[in-house]
């Protein structure tokens, strides 16, 4: 099996509340040094067989029309991360 | 003639039975469907109603946006098949690019529940034809993702072309892009809402009965056709 993991993160211009919310909380907890927090959506997806360039397509298109949403969101593919 | 007005029920959805009540109060026929009909049942029209389908798991709409039964939606919404989706229902429009834009959690991540004044931007849609263009109404609202958002080229394309069918009066209480309520397709027959006109269709149990006509407009409209 291999593993291939898709980061989703909100475009740079969408307004992140909850990632606000938590640089807020980071004040209050008297962290210092911390200048701005964004939220995203991290995926693990376990393939039957190889990365091979088939398999990967498939993550590709699989991330691009479902697990994230192209109006808000943008995606990274990584092979055999964590 | 009696037209029927079909309501998709998916896992999770809150709001199917309100849904189906305004439309038999507006004089048409209701029809439940379920998220994995192969069949339209021959309605005229189709409610997607408020709620939290699959749990507002991935994004809200995202999954219900694949059931069997939005196929057939989509595919009779290019079609002409008019469409109106409350609150999830019109997130799960905008997950299906029925509707450009998406919805997002409110600004100050606040669960807002509110009777909320409107203003009708568009009295011409098969949901909307009933009211007087302009008008105020008083319709609730109940989200936690809500806030509208597209990008500059999209807002001004919607503006230009008035298809923003309801602003928020007094402000986005979420945050929305220039107050967006509520919008529809080049067509006019997907309309896409925040607030629940289901729930504003009788005094003894809303804030007025300013929603019920979204129901009667696509009656008439639907008779007219």
């Amino acid at each position: 099996m291999t593993r291939v993991v898709v980061d989703v993160m909100l475009k740079p211009e969408i307004l992140d509340p909850q990632g606000q919310a938590i640089l807020g909380a980071l004040g209050r907890l008297g962290r210092s040094g911390v200048a701005s927090v964004r939220q995203g959506k991290h995926f693990e997806i376990e393939l039957d067989g190889e990365a091979d360039p088939a398999a990967l397509a498939q993550v590709e298109e699989l991330a691009a029309n479902f697990l994230s949403n192209p109006v808000i969101e943008d995606f990274v593919v990584t092979v055999g991360a964590s | 003639m009696t037209v029927s007005v079909g309501v998709v029920t998916f896992p999770g959805s809150l709001d199917d039975r309100d849904a189906l009540r305004a439309i038999a109060a507006a004089g048409a026929e209701p029809i439940s469907l379920w998220h994995k009909d192969p069949s339209l049942h021959g309605v005229d029209a189709v409610v997607l109603p408020g709620g939290f389908s699959y749990g507002d798991y991935l994004r809200c709409g995202a999954i219900a946006r694949f059931s069997p039964v939005m196929d057939l939606i989509i595919a009779g919404a290019r079609e002409g098949l008019p469409v109106l989706g409350i609150c999830n229902g019109f997130q799960v429009l905008c997950e299906a690019h029925l509707l450009p834009g998406a919805l997002m959690r409110n600004a100050r991540l606040h669960f807002t529940c509110l009777d909320q004044a409107l203003s009708i931007e568009n009295a011409e849609t098969a949901w909307t034809n009933g009211y007087a263009q302009g008008s105020r109404v008083v319709i609730p609202i109940k989200n936690g993702e809500g806030r509208f958002v597209a990008s500059q080229a999209t807002l001004d394309e919607l503006e230009a072309e008035g298809r923003v069918v309801a602003r928020y009066l007094g402000g986005a209480p979420n945050g929305s892009m220039r107050d967006i309520a509520g919008i529809t397709n080049e067509r006019g027959n997907v309309v896409g809402l925040m607030p629940h006109p289901e729930h504003a269709i009788d005094p003894l149990t809303g804030p007025s009965s300013d929603g019920m006509t979204f129901f009667t407009s696509i009656v008439k409209a639907l008779i007219a056709a």
